[in-house]
Parts: structure tokens; sequence; C-alpha cells
């Protein structure tokens, strides 16, 4: 193969040949890694193997002579290489160094059976609670980091701070504004088709203030900064996991806690009630004007309704649900990140769970907290 | 004998970066069947050079020519078939990471020719053994492998459709000395026994010493000066004096010596 020039290797090949002829096996053709398949290599009994119409010869070409060999040696004949020329022999040579000693047999895939699907189930329930232990275990560890850095300021990293205030916070403004504007106005058109058979189309700002500001607006918000900035979060950290910057962090007595974990949860538990706020008042307006254009319910009659009928409460639940939703998706969004290992893999996986993680328990905290303010009697 | 036309031809070559010219009209042949040695300070382009000539970077001006064939302006069909014939090692083997170490080598056979998964399996686990990869290195992911066994296995799947070409870049960069070593004869073995074409993109001084048939040097946006590592040592210009003549280079030239 060496000798060839250049532009001849271009052609197309020609088409290997295997033929019997007496005690002896004849190749011809081109033997190369993109034609050996059509050799059938399943000859019962020579002892020669004649290299003589070989023309051109690659790795796979003499993986295929060595194996017609072994097929041959296994049927009691050793047989021998005959015609090839010195490139052929070294490149035969060369694999037969590399040849696996025997043919070793593939350990076939076993069909799980029940046994394995319950110790598949054993193994991913302990899993998963182990998760949830390490993840609470980050929970302490980063609100001790917090802690130590609220009573020592001068130590926070207030640039960064304000930096994912402003990715988390400033920038999902218009989405949550337009999200909450659209809910506000499907809850008047649904409250309204409702409430008019009982002609009671005023008790719709009872329904859009309370709904609004006790639940789906903190609640819509938390759901829509998960899919953002959780995923964010565990992208960001996870990448730098990967490139070792953490472990250069870690090198340099930086704790990777303080420095990326603390500003990005900091930032969050700032701006999401910030965020509710807005989602409240967007809500509102969307509710007021589709009543007013959909049941004539004057803005200056929705708000009257509003002060007077809503209490401060269904406000002060919805705004006090706002820090704990953000820890949690700041929390789970970098201890995902803080699980990526070395491939791109574990980072895509890692991302996706991270936000159906926050999200769930985002959703199961609200009901934990509606149980609780029943129970209190708000 | 008459000299053989040039298996990769590069002429004129002007790669551009927004403002930043990497090369400035550089020319470079490469003979069939010569391990040729691109060396260059950091950010000359060796990289570049080599993303160039395998089609993966359009120049803004110049001609390339592999086997006789333009790179760039083949129809994709005849681009396909130029590309089958050569093999690449990115830096620190650039393994798909969803797939295993076996699967990686597979993967060239699959994409670009047909053959049964025994035959695929048998090839490929060749392919590791030669490149030196311990028997049960391909059922591992890569993110499992050091450093080195991931150029190796870059390596195995460079070479794993029998390419005439095989286009390396720094393969010996953040390898131990030994393994450095090991890595330069396992090059040379397999160009000997498979006839290959190698362009090495290296920094490895004791790579072009113990390898390498020729040098080409990069600087100032093109090739400074080629030949064999003697030659390189009479050549006149500051920047290949420092890096021939250095103490890296002396100790790697009595090494060469003594061995």
């Amino acid at each position: 193969m060496t000798t060839l020039t250049t532009s001849a290797q271009a052609a197309p090949p020609e088409r290997p040949q295997i033929r019997v002829a007496g005690d002896a096996v004849l190749l011809s053709g081109d033997l190369l890694v993109s034609t050996i398949e059509t050799l059938d290599l399943r000859v019962a009994k020579a002892t020669q193997i004649d290299l003589r119409g070989v023309r051109r010869f690659d790795t796979a070409g003499a993986w295929a002579v060595l194996t017609l060999e072994g097929h041959l040696a296994a049927a009691g004949t050793a047989p021998r290489i005959i015609g090839a020329d010195p490139a052929q022999e070294e490149l035969i040579a060369t694999l037969r160094a590399f040849m696996p000693a025997t043919d070793t047999a593939k350990t076939v895939p076993r069909h799980p059976g029940l046994a394995d699907r319950l110790e598949a189930l054993g193994r991913r329930t302990v899993g998963g609670v182990r998760d949830m232990g390490a993840l609470i275990g980050f929970l302490g560890r980063t609100v001790v980091t917090i802690a130590g850095l609220i009573l020592r300021p001068g130590r926070m990293r207030w640039t960064a701070v304000v930096h994912h205030m402003e990715q988390v916070g400033l920038h999902a403004v218009p989405i949550v504004t337009l999200m909450a504007f659209l809910i506000g106005v499907v809850l008047a058109f649904q409250g309204a088709t409702q409430l008019r058979q009982f002609g009671a189309e005023i008790f719709v700002v009872d329904l859009i203030a309370i709904s609004v500001l006790r639940e789906l607006g903190i609640l819509l918000t938390a759901i829509i900064v998960a899919g953002r900035s959780g995923s964010a979060f565990t992208a960001a950290i996870g990448a730098m996991k990967m490139r070792e910057e953490i472990d250069a962090m870690r090198a340099l007595g930086l704790d990777p806690v303080a420095v990326l974990v603390a500003p990005r949860v900091i930032a969050l538990v700032l701006m999401l009630p910030v965020l509710g706020v807005i989602a409240n008042v967007a809500g509102l307006f969307g509710g007021a004007l589709m009543s007013w254009v959909e049941l004539g319910v004057s803005p200056g009659v929705f708000l009257s309704r509003l002060a007077d009928n809503t209490g401060i409460w269904h406000l002060a639940i919805g705004l006090i649900k706002a820090p704990f939703f953000a820890l949690i998706i700041g929390i789970v969004g970098c201890f995902q990140g803080m699980q990526v290992r070395g491939d791109a893999e574990s980072l895509g996986h890692l991302t996706s769970s991270s936000v159906v993680q926050a999200i769930f328990l985002v959703i199961a905290a609200d009901a934990l907290f509606s149980i609780f303010f029943a129970l209190m009697g708000v | 004998m008459a000299e053989a036309p040039p298996i990769i031809s590069v002429r004129g070559l002007v790669t551009r970066f927004g403002k930043h010219t990497v090369h400035d009209g550089l020319d470079l042949d490469v003979r069939q069947g010569e391990i040729i040695g691109i060396v260059g300070g950091s950010g000359t382009g060796k990289s570049v050079l080599l993303h160039s000539v395998v089609g993966l970077l359009k120049p803004a001006a110049g001609q390339i020519t592999v086997f006789g064939e333009n790179v760039r302006d083949t129809s994709a069909e005849d681009y396909r078939r130029l590309r089958r014939r050569w093999g690449v090692m990115f830096q620190d083997g650039a393994l798909f990471s969803a797939l295993n170490v076996q699967q990686n080598v597979e993967a060239p056979m699959r994409e670009q020719i047909t053959l049964s998964r025994q035959t695929r399996e048998a090839l490929a686990a060749i392919k590791l053994r030669m490149v030196g990869l311990p028997a049960d290195a391909g059922a591992k992911m890569p993110s499992e492998l050091s450093g080195g066994m991931r150029k190796r296995a870059g390596f195995a799947r460079a070479i794993a459709l029998d390419p005439e070409i095989v286009f390396l870049d720094e393969p010996t960069a953040g390898l131990d000395p030994i393994g450095a070593a090991a890595f330069d004869t396992l090059i040379a073995r397999l160009q000997r026994a498979l006839g290959l074409t190698v362009f090495l993109v290296t920094h490895d001084l004791d790579s072009l010493h113990a390898i390498c048939d020729r040098i080409a040097v990069l600087a100032e946006g093109r090739v400074l000066a080629t030949g064999t590592m003697a030659e390189m040592q009479d050549i006149d210009h500051p920047w290949v004096q420092a890096y021939f003549k250095g103490p890296r280079a002396r100790a790697a030239l009595a090494q060469k010596e003594v061995s």
C-alpha cells in the first residue's frame, strides 16, 4: 500500500475474492476495511493461504487473513501464508502481535429478571434518599456560609451579588410581567363566564385578587425563575466543575460555596419577592382590564372592591413564600451544578433534573404552606 | 527517482480571524510517507493550519490540495471520499463523551462504511490494542480515562479506517516523559506498519528528534523553514535559533546521541 501513488488510491476498490484450489486458499483483489465485509472466511480445510493475487491491503485485510488462519488452525491444520510482499508481511506480523489470544466470548447482557428489577428499584431508592440527604447538607452549609457573610459583610462579594440580581431579577421582569398579565386575563375571562350565571359578576374581583395574590402570582413566578435561573446556575457551575475551576478555587483557599453559591442564592432570595410583587401588579392589571372589557366592571369599582374586600393577609401570604421558593431554586440549582462529573452528558442531565426538582419542590412547599396557613386560620 | 507529487500541498494560505491575520501567504508541501513536524511559538497558527488542511476552517485566500484534490472547492460527495482517507486526532483526544471508548473507535466505521457488528468490534479492539490501551479500557467512558489514555483512544479513532494521512494535534503535550516517548514510538511504529503520512503539530523537541523526518517552522504567518533536525541548527532566525539551540533542545539532542 505504501508504493501506490496518490491518485490511484482514489479508484474504486476491487471486490476481494476468496477461492479454494486444492489445499490452498487463494485471496485476491483489494482487502480493505471498506471491502472485507463481502469475504466469507469460513473455509473448512486448507494448508496454505495464498496472497499473490492481493492488490491493496490494510489492517482490516491483515485481520481477515489472521482470522482465516485462526479458523483453519482451529479445524486442525495450521496453514502457511505465502505470496505476501514485504509490506504485507510486515503488516501481518504487526497485527499478529495485537490479535487477541483467543476470541474472548463477549458477555451477553442478561435479560433483567425480577430480582434485577427489584435490585435496581432498591438502588434508586437508596440513591434518592442519599441525594436528598446531600441536598439538605448542602442547604445547611450554604445557610451557615451566608450567615457568616452577613455577620462579616466585608467578605461578601457584592459585585457578584449585584450581577446575579440583574441576571435573575431585572432580566426576568419582561417575561414575568407578560406571564402574570395573561394569567390575570384568563382568570377574569373564565371567572366571568361562570359567575355571570349567578349574576355574581362582581365577585370576579375577589377571585382574581385572592388567586393571584395568594397563590398564582408567586408560584408561577417561581416556576419561571426555576426554568430560567435554576438551569443557568446548574449549567454555569457545572461547566466550572468540568473545567476544574472549582478545584482551582479550593486550591487557592477560596470556598466555592461563599464565592459561587452564596451570591446566587442571596440574589435570588432578594429578587424573587420583587418579581412576585411585579407579577401581582401585572396579574391584577390584566384581570382588571378583562373585567372592564368583558363584564363592564370599571377600574374604579375594581380598585375599591379590591381594597375593601381583600385582606392584606392574602398579599402577605404570597410574599412570605417567595424567599423560601427562592432558597429552594437557588440551592437545587447550585447543588446539581456541583454534582456534574467530567462529561458533557452529565451536565445536560443534571441541568434538566435541576429544573424538574426545583419546580417539584416549589410546588410541594406551596402545598405545605397552604396546610400551614389553613391550620393557622389565615 | 522522480519526485512524487506532494500528498498535501498548501499554496498562499491566508487565514484571518477578524482583523488578526494568522497565516499570511503560507506555503507547505508534505511528501507521501513522511512524518512532518509542525513547530512554532504559541499563537503562530499550528492548530489553525491543521484545521484548514482538513477543511474545518475556510481560509481567506490560498489553495489547499490533499491527494491532488482541492479541499474547499470539492463537491460534498468528493469531500466525503477525501475525508475518509485521513484521520484526525485533536488535542486531548476529543472523544465523544456520550460513547464509551470502544464505540468511539467504532464511530468512523459505523458512519462511513458498512461493516457487520462482529467485524467492527474485532477491528476496534485491535486498534485499541495497537495504541497500547488495556483490554478493559474499551468499556470505559472517556471521562473515566487519564489524559494519556484519552490521547491514545483519540489516536485509535483517528486510525480506525486505516487512513493514508493522520493529523495529530500535540499528541504528547501533557504526557509524562515516559508516556510521551512511548507515544512517539507508537506513532513511528504504526507509521512504518501502515505506511502512514503523519502531519504532527507539536511542541515536543524529543518527538521532533525521535520520529520526524522533516520539520516545518511556522513564524510570522508563514513557513519560515523546512528541513531535517540537523538543518534546523543552521537556520539564521532568532526564533529558530532560540528554539533549536536552547537548553531543552541541547538536552534532547544529547539524549539522541547517547541512545
